[in-house]
């Protein structure tokens, strides 16, 4: 039932009924979370850019445009389309999502796979569902994240990436999550969901990789939750690459006990709107984080990126950088926040956000914040908006390398400090080409 | 190989270059000397085609050809490089790949094929032997975090890769120490051949006792007062530029 005047909120709340009778076999602690979720997302609604939170973002090209839940069915791919879509370098452990389904049939086979930490949140969910309680909703603060909330309220497939004490995956677990769809077919949503535990001393690194296919108006609402124990370590990709008329919303949620280490690589190379909203909680003494950014914007792109990163407890490091190109008359955003909390005594964190205006109709709003309430700690913070070198540009043109080539050169370079921490070579040397495949042009949409 | 007629050029606006005559034959090495100020630079940035500067009047032929509307990179394909007074620091560019792709540029200009990695790593540590350049400089940024001297080198370097037929060298002496020194002539002598030209610009005459030149100019004020052979370098350094400013007799065009 939708209160009146929620105009914006209707089609989910249709969506919510529909859903809802669908999975009415989970258990009652899932079925009560996905409506509490749907309760907290029925109260704040679309954030409105009256919030500081969305300031600079409005909600409304989203609230507007109606967007449906994707049938269970929808989209099909084939598997020569995922190879074209993936880095063949990771062939040997991939796990693909066709509109935020499972697809087991374009993933590594499970007998190959069975090593490996991945199982499916909806196999889960009926076969072992006792493993999801407690950890499903645990990290992911959904009052003040109200996409979030809606996510977890139809919560149904995704991954869970878990691993037991000790364990060290060598190989990066890769999450495909494709986006399928034709021009002509309704707006819709997905809401896929990824949870990650790793359990003392574990290691592992998870690429999560959003690729669309087709031109069809969709909204990913994606969350990711992160629960990193004792002294483990844990690497996070999110590479988005989806096409012009996408929206892309996503949650990282992590928490970090004592000793553990997480970096994050947040690069998004294309979508039309895309939200990014990272939250920290250094909860252990020692706690270590890197948060790495790369956005480009092309077109009339908006890219926003929100961080927040919680120093609750003394003697933990965060690091962050997010470097931003914007073309065109694109659209960038970078608010992190840093909190350091009364105990939180012997903290460093530093902040940083260089960026780069390659065109005069393109625009960046930054805002590096630290909120320090702790008196023994050492934190930094600074962003430059900036243009490309012309003493560079000309240096590289007087040996030869034409104009649009330098300033490629330059362009990737601006880029290299992100794309050479990736957590694998190829990979950032994927991305560096992706770069400017996107910034010309091609490759808006994946290649299919 | 250059020609240069009345050349009067700006800098942002200003007028630096008032009337430059100068003719340069292949095989010829000429120094360029003058006090700060004179223009030295200024004239190398115009030959190079720096945006910024320029050119009011007169012309400037390159093997026959006016190349006042060239690009860089067009002058750079017909065979001018200049080595830069503060080559440019470049961060997340590695040196490797910038030199290969400005070969392969020129390479792909001249009809002949692209170096692979392997053959381009090849002839690199040959020419990075000949001016003592650390091979681990080739994976660093571009000139990010060079001493002076390792700079200078980069760029005599890149000169022997990309071997230009018009050598323009703008005050490569400075910030040298007299080893860095001796090492860079001997590269820029091993280029000295009948097919090339070069260009020195300096402003003491240490530079020269190395590299020695067939002919002097001396620059003051926008316009060449003065030119000789090797010695009227020596003499210089005796006299100091003074001399050329205060004495009719060198106050003669030449």
């Amino acid at each position: 039932m939708s209160p009146p005047g929620a105009g914006p909120l209707e089609p989910y709340e249709r969506d919510f009924e529909i859903f809802r009778a669908g999975v009415g076999g989970d258990p009652a602690w899932l079925r009560g979370l996905r409506e509490d979720a749907m309760g907290q997302f029925r109260e704040a609604g679309f954030p409105s850019t009256r919030l500081e939170a969305w300031k600079y973002t409005s909600t409304r090209p989203i609230a507007e445009a109606g967007f449906t839940l994707a049938a269970s069915d929808a989209g099909s791919l084939t598997l020569d389309q995922v190879e074209q879509l993936c880095f063949p370098v990771f062939a040997c452990s991939l796990f693909v999502f066709v509109n935020g389904r499972f697809a087991p049939s374009l993933s590594t086979p499970s007998t190959r796979a069975a090593g490996l930490p991945f199982e499916s949140l909806a196999r889960l969910r009926s076969e072992n569902p006792a493993f999801l309680e407690g950890r499903l909703g645990r990290v992911a603060e959904l009052k003040e994240h109200p996409f979030a909330a809606l996510n977890t309220a139809f919560l149904d497939d995704g991954a869970a990436i878990s691993l037991p004490a000790g364990a060290v995956e060598e190989e990066p677990v890769h999450l495909v999550f494709v986006s399928v769809g034709d021009g002509d077919e309704a707006p819709w949503v997905t809401h896929p969901r990824v949870l990650v535990h790793a359990a003392a001393g574990s290691r592992v690194t998870i690429i999560q990789d959003h690729v669309s296919v087709g031109s069809a108006p969709r909204f990913t609402n994606a969350v990711t939750e992160v629960t990193v124990e004792e002294n483990a370590r844990v690497d996070l990709v999110l590479l988005q690459r989806e096409g012009d008329a996408s929206h892309h919303i996503s949650g990282l949620h992590v928490r970090q006990e004592r000793d553990s280490r997480v970096s994050t690589h947040t690069v998004t190379l294309g979508g039309g709107f895309v939200r990014n909203d990272l939250t920290l909680l250094l909860a252990g003494e020692g706690a270590e984080c890197k948060l790495r950014g790369l956005f480009l914007g092309t077109g009339d792109e908006t890219v926003d990126n929100h961080t927040l990163v919680d120093h609750a407890v003394p003697h933990c490091t965060s690091r962050e950088l997010y470097k931003g190109v914007l073309a065109g008359t694109s659209r960038g955003v970078f608010q992190g926040r840093v909190i350091v909390r009364p105990d939180a005594q012997q903290t460093n964190a530093f902040q940083s956000n260089p960026n780069l205006l390659l065109s005069d109709g393109a625009e960046v709003n930054t805002k590096p914040q630290l909120e320090i309430h702790a008196d023994d700690v050492r934190c930094s913070h600074g962003a430059t908006i900036g243009q490309l070198d012309l003493d560079a540009l000309f240096y590289l043109r007087s040996r030869g390398i034409a104009e649009l080539a330098a300033r490629d050169l330059l362009t990737q370079g601006f880029a290299t400090e992100i794309t050479d921490s990736l957590p694998a070579q190829a990979l950032g040397e994927r991305v560096r080409e992706l770069l400017l495949d996107r910034l010309h042009g091609a490759g808006n949409g994946a290649r299919s | 190989m250059l020609e240069i007629r009345n050349l009067h050029a700006t800098a942002g606006g200003t007028p630096i270059l008032k009337g430059i005559d100068l003719k340069i034959e292949a095989g010829e090495v000429h120094a360029l000397m003058g006090p700060n100020g004179s223009g030295k630079s200024t004239l190398s940035n115009v030959l190079a085609g720096k945006p910024g500067y320029e050119i009011t009047e007169g012309e400037v032929l390159f093997r026959g050809r006016d190349i006042r509307d060239l690009a860089p990179e067009e002058r750079a394909a017909q065979g001018i490089f200049l080595a830069f007074q503060y080559p440019v620091e470049i961060p997340g560019v590695t040196n490797n790949y910038f030199l290969k792709s400005a070969l392969n540029a020129l390479r792909v200009h001249r009809g002949e094929p692209e170096l692979d990695a392997m053959d381009f790593l090849a002839l690199c540590k040959e020419k990075m032997a000949r001016v003592d350049m650390p091979e681990d400089l080739m994976n660093r940024s571009i000139n990010e975090g060079f001493s002076g001297g390792e700079k200078k080198r980069n760029e005599i370097l890149q000169m022997l890769l990309l071997e230009p037929r018009l050598c323009i060298l703008d005050e490569t002496d400075s910030g040298l120490d007299i080893d860095a020194l001796r090492v860079v002539a001997e590269g820029v002598n091993s280029l000295r051949s009948p097919e090339r030209a070069m260009l020195v610009i300096t402003h003491y005459q240490r530079l020269l006792d190395h590299i020695v030149p067939d002919f002097v100019h001396v620059l003051t004020e926008g316009r060449i007062v003065r030119s000789g052979g090797k010695d009227l370098a020596q003499e210089l350094e005796k006299k100091g530029y003074t001399w050329l400013e205060r004495g009719p007799e060198g106050a003669a065009a030449p």
